[in-house]
């Protein structure tokens, strides 16, 4: 290395250690950096950038140097890495409306509301799919919400102290297990008991009610909207709970103190006080969850059954959900209408999650900030 | 007398009030511990009937087998290289964009966005990432691989450990901080040697979450990976992975397969509840 350097290098001092080599190309690389940086900015052009100062003697301010080079490649990488992100968004957004072209410009808007999903004559509408989304996250938030409360109002207000660290883990550990534990689950275990238990006494109780009836009509097998919407709530409830005992935590000691000190009852602190001073947060957290329902592909897919089907709207029968549709049928789609017609699902799913998401996060954003003005 | 007796039955009222509202609380939380139980007991069950030392040395079988045929070996051993890469890749990302957020714009418009769309991320719907590297990845090379299925998956590692980088140095005292400044430390050092250094644990916390999240994965992989019967040794075609040959392997009529879907299922729960418990012990031993 050395010994290569002295043979081309010209330079009077030939003798140049390796790492000081490595210095120059550091520095002669941060500033022509610099200079594409004022370029790009619409700055002037400046030659004198460009002459390397003269290497200092100093071993100290060489050093100085090193380091400050150092610092600024150093913060160049971590913003590059955090601006990887915002990229990746847009990424997301730019390849789903690509792939998705093909099959906006073919049915537009009325893709939303069409039902009909026919591979072989090219027409394609996701009514289907996106009725069975908003369904299952429906029930599960109906089923989810409720009980969240129930344990976030256990764990801040009545477990004893000894038994809130062991339940909140519990309930966090729930949160973690994969989905597609759930989903197995639910087709193997869950969906017979489902059937035999639940289906079958309310098909004889409600069947010849006339509006109900219908609702609980079809074959009692345990699989379709009402078991992937249990499943989907028994997977929310970890993240609702988890955010709303969180929430329930922030609340002020001395308000809550105040109210029990009136003589309120726990039920009528937590309803009348905790409730509404962190009604942002909980908010928030049911969006989560909702989030999180809309956009889950094991949970559902192994028990809704894969059908595009709407002619009856029994919660009983099998189904489809965006989810499901994708992860059934897009590996084997052929590139083509079928293909974009799939991403198109993806992108209106993208789409919704994308709105609960950023209204979860702006509630929860106003909760903090309430909180830092506030004290 | 009469106002005695209508504040007495008011008092009543609400005692019973909140008697019935404590007792639904205490129900739901008995609710969700049932389920919690439930699904554990069933895997743990069902799994280790399943499980033999064919489990992790065979690969997967053909279909209808007698049950006890065959393992999940391929498809293991696709999930750790994807899972080992993905970290490998993801982690340093995730780790540098949660110093730029902690330690050069904390504040300020782009940290704001930024840490907006990383919340966005991390809980945008797994499926959707599949489909972005499927039209990045896969479309380009004319084949799904392995090594789209790694990136899928340290685009999901990268907003967790950007969340948890963050958070762990925000809470390191600016006193250290500045105690190494005003010995004359360059920035990069502070942050490297004293200020990532302190918060080492919690940062390592949130790879291993992040880890215990993509272990279990399957939308990513669906349209990235895809799954292969047979074991691989490079990454540049369909790569056999574990969560992908639960579902296929579920899904299918034959039991030989639904055994080893549910040993494959045991695996998974058994990796990522332990990974969550160590995560949890490690940030516990710091944060007392």
């Amino acid at each position: 290395m050395q010994q290569g350097d002295r043979a081309i290098s010209p330079h009077p001092r030939a003798h140049m250690h390796a790492t000081e080599s490595f210095n120059v190309v550091l520095r002669v690389a941060v500033i022509l950096l610099s200079q594409i940086r004022l370029r790009m900015r619409g700055g002037t052009f400046h030659p004198r950038r460009f002459t390397i100062m003269p290497i200092s003697v100093s071993a100290e301010h060489r050093r100085f140097m090193s380091n400050a080079l150092a610092d600024r490649l150093f913060g160049l990488l971590a913003r590059g890495a955090a601006l990887l992100t915002l990229a990746s968004l847009a990424g997301i957004m730019l390849s789903l409306v690509i792939g998705a072209w093909p099959a906006i410009r073919a049915f537009g808007p009325g893709f939303l509301v069409h039902n009909a999903w026919d591979p072989v004559r090219e027409d394609f509408g996701g009514l289907v799919m996106i009725y069975g989304t908003l369904m299952t996250s429906a029930i599960a938030l109906l089923i989810a919400t409720p009980v969240s409360f129930g344990i976030a109002l256990f764990l801040t207000e009545l477990a004893p102290a000894w038994l809130k660290r062991p339940l909140g883990t519990a309930i966090e550990l729930l949160a973690a297990v994969p989905s597609i534990v759930y989903g197995m689950w639910g087709l193997m275990v869950f969906g017979p008991v489902l059937a035999r238990y639940v289906q079958q006494p309310m098909q004889s109780w409600l069947g010849d009610t006339p509006m109900l009836g219908a609702l609980v009509s079809g074959p009692p097998v345990g699989i379709g909207i009402l078991s992937a919407g249990i499943i989907l709530s028994i997977m929310i409830i970890p993240f609702i709970a988890s955010v709303m005992r969180d929430v329930f935590e922030v609340t002020p000691l001395l308000l809550k103190e105040s109210a029990y000190g009136l003589g309120a009852t726990t039920w009528e602190v937590v309803w009348r006080v905790v409730l509404p001073y962190t009604k942002t947060g909980v908010l928030g957290g049911i969006m989560l969850g909702l989030g999180r329902a809309l956009g889950e592909t094991m949970a559902v897919t192994f028990v809704i059954g894969n059908m595009n089907q709407l002619d009856s709207l029994s919660l009983f029968e099998a189904a489809n959900s965006i989810t499901s549709a994708l992860a059934n049928e897009f590996a084997e789609a052929a590139p083509g209408l079928h293909q974009a017609a799939l991403i198109y699902l993806g992108l209106v799913l993208f789409l919704i999650t994308f709105a609960v998401l950023v209204c979860s996060r702006l509630l929860l954003l106003r909760l903090q900030r309430n909180e830092g003005s506030g004290t | 007398m009469r106002n005695e007796a209508a504040r007495r039955a008011r008092f009543l009222r609400r005692k019973w009030i909140n008697r019935v509202a404590l007792t639904l609380a205490f129900a739901a939380m008995l609710f969700g511990t049932f389920w919690l139980a439930w699904i554990l007991w069933e895997t743990l069950r069902l799994g280790f009937e399943s499980l033999s030392p064919a489990l992790i040395t065979e690969n997967t079988p053909p279909p209808n087998e007698p049950p006890g045929v065959g393992g999940l070996a391929n498809a293991i051993w696709g999930s750790l290289v994807m899972v080992g890469l993905a970290t490998f890749i993801g982690a340093p990302v995730g780790i540098l964009s949660g110093i730029y957020l902690a330690e050069y714009a904390s504040r300020g418009g782009l940290a704001m966005t930024i840490r907006f769309v990383n919340d966005l991320l991390l809980s945008a719907p797994s499926i959707i990432i599949g489909l972005f590297v499927y039209a990045v990845m896969v479309v380009h090379m004319r084949q799904f691989s392995g090594w789209a299925g790694a990136v899928a998956l340290a685009l999901i590692v990268i907003p967790v450990v950007v969340r948890t980088t963050e958070n762990m140095l925000a809470l390191i005292p600016a006193g250290l901080r500045e105690a190494a400044y005003a010995l004359g430390a360059p920035k990069w050092k502070v942050i490297i040697h004293v200020t990532l250094n302190a918060a080492r644990a919690g940062v390592l916390t949130g790879v291993l979450l992040a880890v215990a999240r993509i272990c279990g994965e399957t939308a990513p992989l669906l349209f990235t990976a895809l799954n292969n019967q047979f074991w691989t040794t490079g990454l540049s075609g369909p790569t056999a992975n574990l969560p992908v040959t639960i579902l296929q392997f579920a899904m299918s009529p034959y039991e030989s397969w639904q055994q080893l879907a549910w040993g494959g299922v045991f695996l998974i729960t058994l990796i990522v509840l332990g990974l969550n418990i160590l995560a949890r012990i490690l940030s516990r031993n710091t944060s007392s």
